[in-house]
């Protein structure tokens, strides 16, 4: 700013030409909000106030998308909406075999907790929703999704896609929120390694098909095909949701860490449906090693 | 006087919100790397032919609201523009003169000079996106500088 400052009175010695006056206004406009925004809900009145000139222009972006898709489905052939429901009844009756094991496990685990006084598990809510197709950021890997503050998300909420986890709320707006993916080179999500236990964190790399899992010493368990699932600590994400699976293991004698990269379950980049997930960790964990001294206060916490 | 003031300036604010929207369409994520920041072209082909419609007030109010479309650091985008286009404003004559060849080559710089703004930025706020990929959107938007300006070029001069 001071060069820019410098060559504008080189060029006109007596006085700074109106225009400088107005860029050097301007620029350090600029730099107080960002001061503002850096901190969380700092410039909160005129981040709401822009939100609802930016929420319609969306839509705008969105229209032509929904309506291909629109379109699409509706000349669908009835052969191939046949062909995909049976599909889908053939799971459904898999899924229901799963499902009705699964119960009589969760009794049965619900009961066991019971007689050993630890508290219930954590009850998970969800709600489905749509990625607007917006590209934010190129560089960035976020997206758009059509429920906002008045469905009642808030920020740091798990979201998943079918196949995995997909990411967290960040900004809630009123009709939408921006979810942050497990690919962002912002994002970290604490993992553990199914086979093995090990936890540790997985990073994104700006890239939707790849996450790296940069904190693992050379001699760590860890092979190629070694599935990935949220450890649960951090709190934001709920444990044993599926994350990722390992591709690539490489180990350099002359580095002390182990180079592993993992490709996320979800399908980052082609997803339109997500689901949002509510989740309260049981407890917060104990700092001092005192297990369980009052189980009756914790179940009913 | 107020009527040619708004048939004046009513093609920089129609195309503004055009680019906003393009530079938003969902594009396959290799294409959207090289997508150029149209906006920024938009208000950059303002400021060299016709400064007086647009001032850099329009280029932050402009900058702002990608900002907050975008959902990045409230000003960054801001500041971005209000340097590149003080700096095309600054220049507006003497660039005029170029052939378009050199005016792209110019506008290269200048949109490099705006990433360098973005990634400046992102380091000291702690989110770094620390990739050459950067350097995409400002081959992209050289490339279509002439066609921005042709563009715009003869639907302003029919107004």
């Amino acid at each position: 700013m001071v060069a820019l400052r410098d060559r504008g009175a080189r060029f006109a010695p007596t006085r700074v030409s109106p225009l400088s006056w107005r860029a050097i206004a301007l620029m350090a406009l600029s730099i107080g909000i960002m001061v503002l925004d850096v901190r969380r809900d700092g410039a909160g009145l005129l981040r709401r106030s822009l939100a609802h000139i930016v929420a319609p222009l969306h839509r705008v972006v969105e229209a032509p998308s929904a309506l291909w898709d629109a379109a699409l489905t509706s000349v669908n052939t009835r052969d191939s909406l046949r062909t995909n429901i049976a599909a889908l009844e053939a799971r459904v009756r898999e899924d229901a075999l799963t499902l009705a094991k699964l119960r009589a496990l969760e009794l049965e685990n619900e009961r066991l907790q019971q007689l050993l006084g630890v508290s219930p598990r954590d009850a998970i809510r969800t709600l489905t929703a749509r990625v607007l197709q917006v590209d934010l950021d190129a560089l960035r890997q976020r997206v758009l999704i059509d429920r906002g503050s008045v469905d009642g998300i808030e920020p740091s909420q798990p979201v998943m896609d079918a196949h995995g986890v997909f990411g967290q709320t960040t900004r809630v707006n009123a009709s939408t929120t921006e979810v942050i993916l497990l690919s962002d080179p912002d994002h970290a999500i604490p993992v553990q390694i199914e086979r093995s236990g090990l936890r540790t964190i997985a990073m994104g790399l700006g890239d939707p098909s790849r996450l790296a899992l940069p904190y693992l010493p050379r001699n760590t368990d860890v092979q190629v095909g070694d599935s990935l699932v949220t450890s649960g600590l951090g709190g934001v994400y709920p444990p044993d949701l599926p994350v990722a699976i390992v591709t690539e293991v490489r180990r350099d004698p002359s580095q002390p860490l182990v180079q592993v990269r993992a490709v996320p379950r979800a399908n980052l980049d082609r997803d339109r449906e997500v689901m949002i997930i509510w989740y309260k960790p049981r407890v917060t964990p104990p700092p001092s090693p005192v297990p369980n001294a009052h189980p009756t206060r914790a179940s009913a916490q | 006087m107020t009527d040619s003031y708004a048939t004046h300036r009513l093609p920089a604010y129609v195309g503004a919100l055009i680019a906003l929207l393009i530079g938003a369409m969902p594009l396959p994520h290799w294409l959207g790397l090289l997508r150029p920041d149209f906006l920024l072209l938009v208000i950059m082909w303002f400021a060299l032919m016709s400064p007086r419609s647009t001032g850099l007030l329009f280029a932050f109010s402009w900058g702002l609201l990608l900002d907050a479309f975008s959902g990045i650091l409230l000003g960054q985008q801001a500041l971005g523009f209000v340097v590149v286009a003080y700096l095309m404003h600054h220049f507006h004559l003497r660039m005029r003169m170029y052939p378009l060849l050199h005016q792209s080559l110019i506008i290269l710089s200048l949109l490099w000079l705006y990433q360098f703004i973005l990634f400046w930025i992102d380091g000291v706020t702690g989110h770094p996106v620390n990739t050459w990929m950067r350097l995409l959107p400002g081959l992209g938007g050289a490339l279509c500088w002439p066609l921005v300006s042709g563009f715009f070029g003869r639907i302003v001069q029919r107004h």
